[in-house]
């Protein structure tokens, strides 16, 4: 009387069982589409000190009122025309020491975008959320366009040649880029100190 | 004798396993309706606005979501039609938003606790007036970093 082996469960019906509890998986997972306008809030700032004086010229207010109309400058705008209107403020050096920018040098509109030049956005309670976005969406595609202008200028010297900004963010984030990511950091960095998104809120 | 040998070498008969994809069915049935996908179920219309400008929010920090709509269809009888904030699974007060964001912080790990960001989805039709008063509260409990989560496309789609 030898010992007997214990007989094989059939597992032949395993693969239709793994595939139906793929498919339930499949169907109930939804894969959430998260991208945005990234923004930093300002802290709460219970100092008294006086906040410093910017004159009239480097603010560029732009303001929508509760019928989602936008006044930019005191001049009612089409959102189509703000971000021309955002560059040419931004990039109209009126004391002459951006070196890379190409605006007319109009006395009366911003000195430089490294540290002069602020974009101001005031709303009102009843302005709908998606004129808002808008707005800022335009305003943001206004700093991009001259950042991704700088970016084509300095990339060519550090060896980055025909890339954008955005171009050179997504390959520093992309893990299989094979390029120098410290030197393309420092790239991005430069653009990001040389030309910095000032945009203030009003409360 | 042989005729006795013939019969002991057989060994046991196979178990039958007919059965097997019905049990497994049941599990499968059973885990199904048990199972409630709790990724917060919204309570609230939550079209989010278009533009093109965007940037991928970053899946390495935390992200906590505060969701601001108009209440859907059956709760419009008990919330009214002005847009309201859903934290989590429920309606929300904007008094709530601390120690939501306070919760949140805790159930971090304490080195990622600085990174957390706040994605607001907000329905293109609400006003601002909420968003502010969200973003005032945001201020208060100090988690600064925001996210205003949007569809991709033209802004100019925003407008109807």
């Amino acid at each position: 009387m030898a010992k007997r082996a214990a007989p094989e469960v059939n597992a032949g019906s395993m693969a239709d069982i793994a595939f139906l509890l793929l498919i339930f998986f499949l169907v109930t997972t939804t894969i959430p589409k998260d991208s945005g306008i990234s923004r930093k809030l300002p802290p709460i700032d219970d100092s008294e000190t006086e906040p410093p004086i910017i004159r009239q010229k480097n603010i560029f207010t732009v303001s929508l009122n509760n019928n989602d109309q936008l006044l930019v400058e005191d001049n009612l705008m089409e959102i189509k025309d703000l971000r021309a209107a955002a560059i040419e403020f931004l990039d109209n050096n009126g004391d002459g020491t951006c070196s890379f920018c190409k605006g007319k040098r109009d006395p009366a509109s911003s000195d430089n975008p490294t540290d002069k030049a602020v974009i101001s956005l005031k709303n009102e309670r009843q302005t709908s959320y998606a004129a808002y976005i808008s707005v800022q969406n335009e305003l943001v595609a206004a700093y991009n366009e001259l950042r991704n202008r700088r970016a084509l200028e300095i990339g060519a010297q550090k060896g980055f040649p025909n890339m954008n900004f955005i171009e050179m963010q997504a390959k520093h984030d992309d893990v299989r880029w094979g390029g120098n990511k410290t030197k393309l950091k420092e790239v991005i960095e430069q653009i990001q100190l040389e030309i910095p998104q000032k945009l203030s809120e009003v409360q | 004798m042989a005729k006795f040998n013939k019969k002991k070498d057989g060994g046991l008969p196979p178990v039958n396993t007919a059965a097997l994809p019905d049990i497994v069915f049941m599990l499968l049935f059973f885990f199904m309706v048990a199972t409630v996908m709790r990724e917060n179920t919204l309570k609230i219309a939550n079209i989010l606005p278009l533009a093109n400008q965007v940037e991928k929010l970053d899946k390495k920090n935390p992200i906590s979501y505060i969701y601001i709509g108009k209440p859907s269809d059956n709760y419009a009888s008990k919330f009214g039609t002005e847009a309201r904030i859903q934290l989590n699974d429920d309606f929300a007060d904007v008094s709530e938003i601390v120690p939501f964001i306070n919760q949140e912080r805790a159930a971090l790990r304490e080195e990622l606790v600085p990174f957390i960001t706040v994605s607001l989805k907000v329905d293109k039709k609400s006003n601002m007036g909420i968003v502010g008063d969200v973003k005032q509260e945001l201020r208060k409990a100090n988690a600064l970093k925001i996210n205003y989560t949007t569809g991709t496309g033209d802004v100019s789609a925003n407008a109807e």
